[in-house]
């Protein structure tokens, strides 16, 4: 009984962690998707952070600021947009510059709005952030064994972007597989003149899933700061752009393989914190850098090729150029 | 918009570099203003607090060190066509084989120490380079990704071996012992101190002169040697590079374990010149200055030398402004940085075609406008 | 032939002109093309027949003319207005996605709604008359890169059929077929025809010409020479118009005195990168003193041959001897081959064949740059370049004759001397040379053609390839003609006419050759 509590407890904290995760790849994914590299994933995330923290701090409406932190990172996907389509400039440089400059920008106007060494103040009015929802009958339910603990622990108690963040998965698996404007998409990534011989506009349609990117990236940033978190400490995200990248990649660029990846990288996350010290079996304690590690080098025996092949859309990275 | 259009030598490598760099500095003004300080007075500072004393010359001159060494390593892979995200890593992972060294061997004449410390720290680094060189030269894996992904592995393995292998027993704070002092690098407030120079005592040591000895090193592998030469025709043509019977899978791989070998030369200014022990994180984010350094200073060793000193200085200067202005921390320095790279790297052509088209008017001024 | 006699053309093209800088594709073309009939376009290489057909669909904007489809005067602008005007295209490199299914490929663009079931579905029953009617069949859910090129060229017809196509461009589709995919095709082009839809044809291959076509217009270097019915004419008639009385490059040369084969190529098979088969079965020799000239239109193995060759692309069987080595059994690189003495000129010296960014000193050392007269020690013996440098700049009147200057700074003419100078100077045995005067002014060529001659007459052997026939028959000894990977015919050049050349060229073969 006690296994099976810690296990749900684990798998809990699993979704909680996951859901930044997952959305940051679902806006990499969309990105990527239509041929555009999305290193900055963490940039936007990190400014969306301090936008939506900054802002509720100041208006006392977790809304309004779930509002700043989106208008925030679609005005920096715009930045890299233009960086790289129009300026026809390198999209990993322009990412990794933006990734810099939020870095240091949260910070410092941080430290000149409200003093307090680069944070924004706590928020612990109610409305300033996204806090846990209840599901009914959650706190009786949690006495009954086995699914009552399920339902209490696993499905109630987390906050409204969470739910967001799941029904998100099929939602994107909808829009790219049955809608017209997925199809477009999926082709402008492999095939960008076959798109402009039938007419359709490539940059338009860039633009449009780098808005989208945006806009996911505005609410995963939103999410650390005031729903996980009650304010913006500096590079609160923790490398967790490069993560969600990571994931993205491990789920080859498809919504439900990827909701698994992130699954499993934020349990690896969660399990880090559990087995501390904790002696397995056969091996000891493991030490939890390796746990920590651990999404990082599937990643990269991925790319190797060594757990299936991951083919990325086929033409990402290059700026799609009409000359003959 | 077409390709972009054509400037003098001068102008490429000169002029545009530092438009870049006002227009970076102009927009950090603005950020200084918002924030409801003076940009004058915060560049002031900045100058005076790097340039204008022994003392901040010395500081500017020892964060110029590790910025010399991560910008030739992404500068070596440039030329080779490859985007060397790792350095960061690379100089972690390098710096632990310096400091191992110098744990190891700490009773050994300085002399001795040194070259050994180099060997090891450039091995180590060249090794942490070599995965992902190898899976993009046969595997064809992006090596912006891997590079990345070793950044963080890289961190994890340090943190694992600074908590529980090499601590100094009895200890909280994850670092190993203190070397012994026939590993420290020399100060140069030292040396001069023997030539009868007095100098403000500051971590500015003598890695600052092996930097420079690995800029020239670097200056006449990739301009003055055949494999310098195979290296630049890979970078530039990889279809040339096979027509010549180069061998691009290994001018990359080989390229990348030079560029790790560089950057995980900066321990030896970090531990063995500063910390004098590993320390958690030493790198403090040098590997992606680096990026910057490599990027303002047009990938030329000489460049790469200056921008370095400047960085350095914009280190130092912020550093001491943040002590000064308690409204601004050295997080501006971050975006200062950050701005640099997207003017000198993102948006270098943003400025191109107007450049062109004055420099263009002024070369023909009877032309008749 | 369907269609009244009086009604308009289904497309009517009047004085369509086009440049691309210096070079005049289109002059002045006028064509009228008639409802219900499948009609040719043929022409040698830069001919301009495929940018006369990118103009008609849209893809760059004539410079000036008209085009009429049904009589009424159309503006294309963008392959959407050619669309809207009737007329799809079939390119030569297809506009699929290749991991999209068939029926996605053919709704793209056109779904006709934001939900795309409905799109799927309305196409799906689509494609099925169409089957009906034109006999196209293709699995509608297969996804493109598992399909056969030539039913992932079905797929492309569909797309334009579905669009409303009546008029239907078809740029060199058996470029990618094998021959009895190719007839299926024709079969189903008679079938469209039958129809009322209107077909053009693009190629160079004269068999296709004759065997489906009604009319037949041949241009050359831009201009319309002839317009014909098939019925007509003769394959021998069209090589003749296609190739031209071009006024002959005399060369001044002295017989040849072919001495020792110094390279015998034996059954080689070369593939591309898709694993196609681009090189099938060649056997030659090459003789000491002797030019040997590949003639051929673009695209039928010559570069991979020459890249097969000079070491750069392993064949996937054969047998190539230098001196009793067979090199392709011990994988003998492009490097040592260069030791060897074996140079190679390529064919696009811009792109694989120079740095362009580097100055001339740098590039006059590509491929031998190992060498000791250009190394001291570890470093590059940078005065020994520039001497060298300056004295292939001066043996070649290179000019500017600087070392320094950017190689893209140089005209044409003058890179390509300096490639030459580079691939001569080493004294190699054989020279491999593809496309020696291309982008090449007059003076130069001139001057390359002689300094050609004279390596022969040095003792060495070269292997000539270009797609200028008048080049083939001014330089070579003995000529080989390739067409569809295999070499069709070898001529001595003393036997070597135009028109036997031009007709081996467009794949009718030598008699007794298999």
């Amino acid at each position: 009984m006690e296994t099976y509590t810690l296990i749900v407890l684990t798998l809990a904290a699993t979704i909680r962690v996951a859901a930044p995760l997952l959305l940051a790849a679902l806006a990499g994914m969309f990105s990527e998707r239509s041929g555009v590299i999305d290193l900055g994933l963490e940039g936007k995330m990190l400014g969306a952070a301090f936008a939506a923290a900054a802002v509720s701090a100041v208006t006392g409406s977790a809304w309004a600021g779930l509002g700043a932190g989106i208008a925030t990172a679609v005005a920096l996907a715009g930045l890299i947009a233009f960086a790289c389509v129009t300026m026809r400039g390198n999209q990993v440089v322009a990412a990794m510059a933006v990734n810099f400059i939020v870095a240091g920008l949260g910070p410092t106007l941080g430290l000149a709005w409200f003093g307090l060494g680069g944070q924004t103040p706590q928020l612990d009015a109610p409305g300033q952030r996204f806090t846990a929802i209840v599901w009914p009958w959650a706190e009786r339910a949690r006495e009954t064994p086995l699914p009552g603990l399920l339902y209490a622990e696993l499905l109630s108690g987390h906050n409204l972007i969470v739910y967001f963040a799941a029904a998100l998965v099929p939602a994107s698996a909808w829009v790219f597989y049955r809608t017209r404007f997925g199809l477009r998409l999926r082709a402008v990534g492999e095939n960008p003149l076959a798109v402009d011989t039938a007419g359709i506009s490539v940059v338009g349609l860039r633009y449009q899933a780098v808005v989208i990117s945006g806009v996911l990236c505005g609410v995963a940033g939103t999410y650390l700061s005031i729903a996980a978190s009650a304010g913006f400490v500096r590079d609160m995200t923790a490398g967790k752009g490069y993560l969600a990248l990571a994931a993205l990649i491990f789920g080859k660029w498809k919504p439900w393989p990827t909701l698994g990846a992130c699954l499993l990288f934020a349990f690896t996350d969660a399990l880090a914190a559990r087995l501390q010290g904790v002696a397995l079996p056969l091996v000891g304690a493991i030490p939890v850098q390796f746990i920590l590690a651990l999404p990082y080098v599937l990643t990269v025996l991925l790319l190797a090729g060594f757990v299936g092949k991951a083919e990325a859309p086929k033409a990402i990275g290059v700026p799609y150029a009409k000359e003959k | 918009m077409s390709a972009p259009a054509k400037l003098p030598r001068w102008t490429e490598f000169g002029l545009l570099p530092a438009i870049n760099l006002v227009a970076a500095l102009l927009l950090s003004g603005v950020i200084v203003k918002l924030i409801g300080e003076s940009p004058w007075a915060a560049l002031k500072l900045m100058l005076d607090g790097s340039l204008g004393s022994q003392d901040g010359i010395g500081y500017t001159l020892y964060y110029a060190t590790n910025f010399i060494f991560t910008g030739l390593a992404v500068a070596v892979a440039y030329h080779a066509g490859l985007f060397n995200i790792g350095a960061e890593g690379q100089a972690y992972v390098g710096g632990l084989g310096a400091g191992l060294v110098c744990l190891g061997l700490g009773d050994w004449p300085f002399w001795a120490v040194l070259p050994l410390a180099v060997a090891a720290g450039a091995v180590f680094g060249a090794a942490w380079a070599f995965i992902p060189a190898w899976l993009q030269a046969k595997r064809g894996s992006h090596i912006v990704i891997t590079t990345i992904m070793f950044n963080f592995i890289g961190s994890a393995l340090m943190t694992y071996l600074l908590v529980n292998v090499l601590i100094k027993p009895g200890q909280q704070s994850p670092e190993t012992r203190e070397f012994a002092p026939n590993a420290f690098m020399p100060a140069i407030h030292e040396l001069l101190a023997k030539v009868g120079i007095t100098f403000a005592p500051t971590p500015f040591n003598f890695a600052f002169v092996l930097a420079l000895a690995a800029a020239a090193f670097v200056w006449v592998f990739v301009w003055r040697t055949r494999w310098g030469y195979a290296l630049r025709v890979v970078g530039e043509n990889p279809a040339a590079a096979v027509y010549a019977g180069i061998r691009p899978p290994r001018v990359i791989v080989g390229a990348m374990l030079l560029s790790g070998a560089l950057a995980g030369c900066l321990g030896l200014n970090e531990l063995m010149g500063s910390q004098h022990r590993i320390v958690i994180d030493f790198p403090g984010g040098a590997g992606f200055v680096g990026i910057a350094v490599a990027l303002m200073g047009r990938n030329h060793p000489v460049g790469i030398v200056i921008a370095a000193v400047l960085f350095g200085a914009l280190a130092q200067g912020g550093s001491q402004l943040s002590f000064d202005m308690p409204k601004i921390n050295r997080d501006m320095v971050v975006v200062i940085q950050g701005l640099v790279i997207l003017f000198c790297g993102a948006l270098e052509n943003l400025f191109r075609a107007p450049l062109a088209l004055l420099l263009a008017r002024r070369r023909k001024p009877d032309a008749g406008d | 032939m369907s269609g009244e006699p009086d009604a308009p053309p289904a497309l009517e093209l009047r004085g369509i002109d086009k440049r691309f800088g210096a070079v005049h594709a289109n002059r002045a073309v006028s064509l009228a093309v008639a409802r219900g009939s499948v009609h040719g376009l043929i022409g040698e290489n830069g001919a301009g027949k495929s940018t006369l057909m990118n103009i008609v669909y849209g893809f760059h904007p004539a410079d000036a003319g008209e085009i009429f489809v049904r009589g009424r005067r159309v503006h294309i602008h963008r392959p959407h207005d050619a669309i809207a005007a009737g007329i799809g295209m079939v390119h030569q490199h297809f506009m699929l996605v290749e991991n999209f299914t068939v029926l996605e490929n053919v709704v793209l663009g056109v779904e006709g709604s934001r939900l795309l079931a409905g799109g799927l579905a309305r196409a799906r029953t689509e494609l099925e008359r169409l089957a009906r009617d034109h006999g196209l069949e293709v699995p509608h859910d297969a996804t493109i890169e598992n399909l056969p090129v030539g039913l992932q060229q079905r797929v492309e017809i569909l797309k334009a059929l579905f669009r409303g196509a009546e008029i239907l461009i078809l740029d060199e589709p058996t470029a990618v077929l094998t021959p009895q995919e190719a007839d299926a095709l024709f079969r189903m082009l008679g079938q469209l025809r039958a129809q009322g839809k209107t077909v053009i044809l693009v190629t160079h291959k004269l068999r296709e010409i004759m065997a489906i076509t009604d009319r037949v217009t041949v241009m050359r270097q831009g201009a319309v020479v002839a317009e014909v019915d098939t019925r007509a004419t003769s394959p021998r008639d069209l090589a003749e118009k296609m190739v031209g009385r071009a006024v002959l490059l005399q060369v001044e040369k002295k017989a040849a005195q072919p001495g020792e084969v110094l390279l015998k190529v034996n059954d080689l098979e070369v593939r591309d990168r898709f694993g196609v088969s681009r090189v099938k079965g060649a056997s030659f020799e090459l003789r000491a003193g002797e030019i040997v000239g590949v003639a051929g239109v673009s695209g039928n193995g010559q570069s991979e041959l020459l890249e097969a060759l000079a070491g750069i692309r392993a064949p996937s069987r054969g047998e190539i001897w230098w001196a009793g080595r067979d090199l392709v059994r011990e994988s003998v690189g492009a490097r040592e081959r260069r030791i060897l003495g074996l140079a190679h000129v390529p064919e696009d010296r811009l792109r694989m064949g120079v740095v362009a960014k580097f100055s001339a000193q740098e590039n006059a050392i590509l491929g031998y740059h190992n060498d000791s007269t250009y190394n001291r020690g570890w470093l590059l013996n940078r005065a020994a370049i520039f001497a060298d440098c300056e004295k292939k700049m001066a043996d070649f009147d290179v000019r500017p004759p600087n070392p320094r200057l950017r190689f893209s700074g140089f005209s044409g003419g003058n890179q390509q001397k300096l490639v030459l100078a580079r691939e001569i100077e080493h004294e190699p045995r054989v020279l491999l040379v593809g496309q020696p005067t291309r982008g090449v002014d007059i003076g130069a060529i001139e001057f390359i053609h002689r300094r050609l001659v004279a390596l022969r007459d040095a003792g060495k052997a070269l292997l000539v390839v270009s797609v200028e026939l008048d080049e083939i028959l001014g330089l070579a000894d003995r000529i080989l003609v390739m067409a569809g990977g295999e070499i069709v015919g070898e001529v001595p050049r003393a036997e070597a006419t135009e028109e036997k050349i031009g007709l081996m060229m467009a794949g009718v073969r030598e008699e007794g050759r298999r």
